[in-house]
Protein backbone atom coordinates (compact mmCIF):
# COMPACT_ATOMS: atom_id res chain seq x y z
CA UNK A 1 0.00 0.00 0.00
CA UNK A 2 1.29 3.42 -1.16
CA UNK A 3 -0.08 7.17 0.78
CA UNK A 4 0.52 9.84 0.28
CA UNK A 5 -0.46 12.98 2.49
CA UNK A 6 -1.59 16.45 0.89
CA UNK A 7 -3.08 19.92 1.38
CA UNK A 8 -6.30 19.43 0.31
CA UNK A 9 -7.03 21.94 -2.38
CA UNK A 10 -7.92 22.02 -5.80
CA UNK A 11 -4.67 23.55 -7.09
CA UNK A 12 -3.27 19.74 -5.59
CA UNK A 13 -5.55 17.34 -8.13
CA UNK A 14 -2.79 17.22 -10.55
CA UNK A 15 -0.06 15.75 -7.71
CA UNK A 16 -2.87 13.39 -6.53
CA UNK A 17 -3.46 12.58 -9.95
CA UNK A 18 0.00 11.60 -10.81
CA UNK A 19 -0.03 9.64 -7.40
CA UNK A 20 -2.18 7.68 -8.31
CA UNK A 21 -1.67 7.11 -11.56
CA UNK A 22 2.03 5.83 -11.09
CA UNK A 23 0.51 2.97 -8.62
CA UNK A 24 -2.27 2.00 -11.55
CA UNK A 25 0.56 1.76 -14.31
CA UNK A 26 2.72 -0.52 -11.50
CA UNK A 27 -0.60 -2.36 -10.99
CA UNK A 28 -0.54 -2.77 -14.74
CA UNK A 29 -4.00 -0.99 -14.55
CA UNK A 30 -4.83 0.03 -18.37
CA UNK A 31 -5.21 3.75 -19.97
CA UNK A 32 -8.44 3.41 -20.46
CA UNK A 33 -9.14 2.16 -16.49
CA UNK A 34 -6.97 4.93 -15.66
CA UNK A 35 -8.93 7.25 -17.23
CA UNK A 36 -11.97 6.54 -15.50
CA UNK A 37 -10.31 5.82 -11.92
CA UNK A 38 -8.75 9.55 -12.73
CA UNK A 39 -11.86 10.51 -13.20
CA UNK A 40 -13.22 9.18 -9.72
CA UNK A 41 -10.71 10.29 -7.90
CA UNK A 42 -11.07 13.91 -9.01
CA UNK A 43 -14.73 14.54 -7.98
CA UNK A 44 -13.30 12.52 -4.66
CA UNK A 45 -10.76 14.73 -4.02
CA UNK A 46 -12.01 18.01 -5.25
CA UNK A 47 -15.29 17.63 -3.24
CA UNK A 48 -12.99 17.19 -0.34
CA UNK A 49 -10.87 20.58 -1.49
CA UNK A 50 -14.19 22.75 -1.24
CA UNK A 51 -16.41 21.75 1.34
CA UNK A 52 -14.55 19.67 4.27
CA UNK A 53 -12.55 22.29 5.83
CA UNK A 54 -14.43 25.08 4.27
CA UNK A 55 -13.19 27.96 4.66
CA UNK A 56 -10.03 26.88 6.03
CA UNK A 57 -7.60 24.41 4.50
CA UNK A 58 -5.98 21.10 5.70
CA UNK A 59 -5.06 17.66 5.02
CA UNK A 60 -6.07 14.84 2.96
CA UNK A 61 -4.44 11.69 2.84
CA UNK A 62 -5.20 9.16 0.02
CA UNK A 63 -4.18 5.96 0.07
CA UNK A 64 -3.88 3.00 -2.72
CA UNK A 65 -4.13 -0.53 -2.14
CA UNK A 66 -4.26 -3.43 -4.99
CA UNK A 67 -5.04 -7.16 -4.49
CA UNK A 68 -5.19 -10.21 -6.86
CA UNK A 69 -7.40 -12.86 -8.16
CA UNK A 70 -8.72 -10.52 -9.52
CA UNK A 71 -7.21 -7.78 -9.68
CA UNK A 72 -8.27 -4.89 -7.46
CA UNK A 73 -7.04 -1.22 -6.65
CA UNK A 74 -9.09 0.57 -3.35
CA UNK A 75 -8.41 3.92 -3.03
CA UNK A 76 -8.70 5.36 0.41
CA UNK A 77 -9.64 9.20 1.26
CA UNK A 78 -9.34 10.67 5.13
CA UNK A 79 -9.93 13.73 5.77
CA UNK A 80 -10.27 15.47 9.31
CA UNK A 81 -12.87 18.31 8.28
CA UNK A 82 -16.51 18.87 8.79
CA UNK A 83 -18.38 15.03 9.06
CA UNK A 84 -19.99 14.49 5.89
CA UNK A 85 -21.18 11.12 3.57
CA UNK A 86 -21.49 12.29 0.28
CA UNK A 87 -23.37 9.16 -0.32
CA UNK A 88 -26.65 10.11 1.70
CA UNK A 89 -27.93 12.47 -1.15
CA UNK A 90 -30.15 11.06 -3.52
CA UNK A 91 -28.44 10.18 -6.64
CA UNK A 92 -29.46 12.93 -9.80
CA UNK A 93 -32.76 12.19 -12.54
CA UNK A 94 -30.39 11.32 -15.38
CA UNK A 95 -33.33 11.65 -17.68
CA UNK A 96 -33.84 15.04 -17.50
CA UNK A 97 -34.37 17.31 -20.25
CA UNK A 98 -30.75 19.44 -20.62
CA UNK A 99 -33.59 22.72 -19.75
CA UNK A 100 -34.75 20.62 -16.49
CA UNK A 101 -31.37 19.54 -15.29
CA UNK A 102 -29.47 21.30 -12.61
CA UNK A 103 -25.94 22.20 -13.46
CA UNK A 104 -23.88 19.84 -10.75
CA UNK A 105 -24.68 17.12 -8.63
CA UNK A 106 -22.83 14.49 -10.80
CA UNK A 107 -19.53 14.03 -8.97
CA UNK A 108 -20.52 11.34 -6.40
CA UNK A 109 -22.87 9.66 -8.74
CA UNK A 110 -19.89 9.17 -11.68
CA UNK A 111 -17.68 7.92 -8.46
CA UNK A 112 -20.61 5.12 -8.19
CA UNK A 113 -21.30 3.87 -11.50
CA UNK A 114 -17.16 3.89 -12.35
CA UNK A 115 -16.35 1.76 -9.45
CA UNK A 116 -17.56 -0.87 -8.21
CA UNK A 117 -17.54 -0.74 -4.48
CA UNK A 118 -18.20 2.55 -2.36
CA UNK A 119 -17.95 3.46 1.05
CA UNK A 120 -18.18 6.08 3.55
CA UNK A 121 -17.57 6.06 7.31
CA UNK A 122 -16.90 8.80 10.08
CA UNK A 123 -14.69 7.53 12.62
CA UNK A 124 -11.93 9.31 15.01
CA UNK A 125 -12.78 12.02 13.75
CA UNK A 126 -11.98 11.15 10.32
CA UNK A 127 -14.04 11.12 7.06
CA UNK A 128 -13.30 8.20 5.05
CA UNK A 129 -14.36 7.50 1.76
CA UNK A 130 -13.35 4.22 0.32
CA UNK A 131 -13.88 3.55 -3.30
CA UNK A 132 -12.60 0.18 -5.27
CA UNK A 133 -12.57 -1.34 -8.69
CA UNK A 134 -11.65 -4.71 -10.24
CA UNK A 135 -8.99 -3.61 -13.04
CA UNK A 136 -8.90 -7.25 -14.48
CA UNK B 1 -3.72 20.99 -19.88
CA UNK B 2 -6.56 22.10 -22.43
CA UNK B 3 -5.89 24.24 -25.70
CA UNK B 4 -9.30 25.79 -26.90
CA UNK B 5 -9.19 26.83 -30.59
CA UNK B 6 -11.65 28.35 -32.42
CA UNK B 7 -13.33 28.59 -36.05
CA UNK B 8 -16.18 30.99 -37.14
CA UNK B 9 -17.70 31.56 -39.81
CA UNK B 10 -20.49 34.58 -39.57
CA UNK B 11 -22.98 32.67 -36.76
CA UNK B 12 -21.57 29.39 -36.97
CA UNK B 13 -18.86 28.69 -34.10
CA UNK B 14 -16.67 25.66 -34.02
CA UNK B 15 -14.27 25.11 -30.78
CA UNK B 16 -11.92 22.18 -30.97
CA UNK B 17 -11.21 21.16 -27.60
CA UNK B 18 -7.71 19.23 -26.87
CA UNK B 19 -6.97 17.49 -23.78
CA UNK B 20 -8.48 17.61 -20.79
CA UNK B 21 -11.90 19.57 -19.55
CA UNK B 22 -11.45 18.99 -15.60
CA UNK B 23 -11.55 21.10 -11.87
CA UNK B 24 -8.86 23.16 -13.19
CA UNK B 25 -8.94 23.86 -16.53
CA UNK B 26 -12.88 23.90 -17.18
CA UNK B 27 -13.28 27.71 -15.91
CA UNK B 28 -11.16 28.39 -19.27
CA UNK B 29 -13.91 27.19 -21.46
CA UNK B 30 -16.30 28.16 -19.11
CA UNK B 31 -14.72 32.15 -19.42
CA UNK B 32 -14.59 31.45 -22.79
CA UNK B 33 -17.94 30.23 -23.95
CA UNK B 34 -19.35 33.48 -22.06
CA UNK B 35 -17.38 35.82 -23.94
CA UNK B 36 -17.99 34.38 -27.84
CA UNK B 37 -21.70 32.62 -27.45
CA UNK B 38 -23.48 36.10 -27.32
CA UNK B 39 -24.62 35.85 -31.51
CA UNK B 40 -23.93 31.97 -32.21
CA UNK B 41 -27.01 30.27 -33.65
CA UNK B 42 -24.80 27.04 -34.75
CA UNK B 43 -21.81 25.73 -31.62
CA UNK B 44 -20.09 22.86 -32.58
CA UNK B 45 -17.69 21.11 -30.15
CA UNK B 46 -14.95 19.07 -32.12
CA UNK B 47 -13.56 16.40 -29.42
CA UNK B 48 -11.37 14.53 -31.19
CA UNK B 49 -8.79 15.27 -29.07
CA UNK B 50 -10.36 15.79 -25.76
CA UNK B 51 -8.69 12.39 -23.68
CA UNK B 52 -10.57 13.38 -20.72
CA UNK B 53 -14.00 14.89 -18.63
CA UNK B 54 -14.57 15.00 -15.10
CA UNK B 55 -17.67 16.92 -13.74
CA UNK B 56 -16.69 20.03 -13.93
CA UNK B 57 -16.33 19.81 -18.17
CA UNK B 58 -20.23 18.65 -17.99
CA UNK B 59 -21.37 21.35 -16.30
CA UNK B 60 -19.66 23.97 -18.50
CA UNK B 61 -21.15 22.11 -21.36
CA UNK B 62 -24.44 21.76 -19.69
CA UNK B 63 -24.72 25.29 -18.93
CA UNK B 64 -23.62 25.79 -23.07
CA UNK B 65 -26.76 23.40 -23.84
CA UNK B 66 -28.78 25.67 -22.16
CA UNK B 67 -27.90 29.05 -23.67
CA UNK B 68 -27.78 27.34 -27.39
CA UNK B 69 -31.26 25.77 -26.40
CA UNK B 70 -32.54 29.72 -26.27
CA UNK B 71 -30.54 30.31 -29.51
CA UNK B 72 -29.95 28.07 -31.79
CA UNK B 73 -28.20 24.18 -31.47
CA UNK B 74 -25.53 22.58 -30.24
CA UNK B 75 -23.52 19.40 -31.77
CA UNK B 76 -20.59 17.76 -30.55
CA UNK B 77 -18.72 15.82 -33.02
CA UNK B 78 -15.45 13.39 -32.64
CA UNK B 79 -16.37 11.95 -29.16
CA UNK B 80 -13.31 9.33 -27.93
CA UNK B 81 -14.43 6.17 -26.18
CA UNK B 82 -13.72 7.48 -22.75
CA UNK B 83 -15.59 10.35 -22.76
CA UNK B 84 -18.58 8.64 -24.20
CA UNK B 85 -18.65 6.54 -21.50
CA UNK B 86 -19.14 9.39 -19.36
CA UNK B 87 -21.51 10.69 -21.17
CA UNK B 88 -23.41 7.57 -21.37
CA UNK B 89 -23.43 7.10 -17.45
CA UNK B 90 -24.57 10.70 -16.61
CA UNK B 91 -27.40 10.73 -19.30
CA UNK B 92 -25.59 12.97 -21.21
CA UNK B 93 -25.77 11.85 -24.19
CA UNK B 94 -29.73 11.16 -24.48
CA UNK B 95 -29.53 15.78 -23.99
CA UNK B 96 -26.22 16.90 -25.98
CA UNK B 97 -27.01 16.38 -30.15
CA UNK B 98 -23.90 13.99 -30.42
CA UNK B 99 -22.22 13.04 -34.43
Amino acid sequence: MKEITIEAKVDNLDRVLSFVDEQLESAGCSIGIQTQIDIAVEEVFVNIAQYAYDPNVGPATISVETSSNPLKVKLTFMDKGMPYNPLAKDDPDVTQSADERPIGGLGIYMVKNIMDDVEYEYKDGQNIFTIAKNIE
Amino acid sequence: MLNINRESNGTDLTIILEGRLDTNTSPELDTELKSVLADVKTLTFDMANLAYISSAGLRVLLSAQKVMNKQGSMTIKNVAPDVMEIFEVTGFSDILTIE
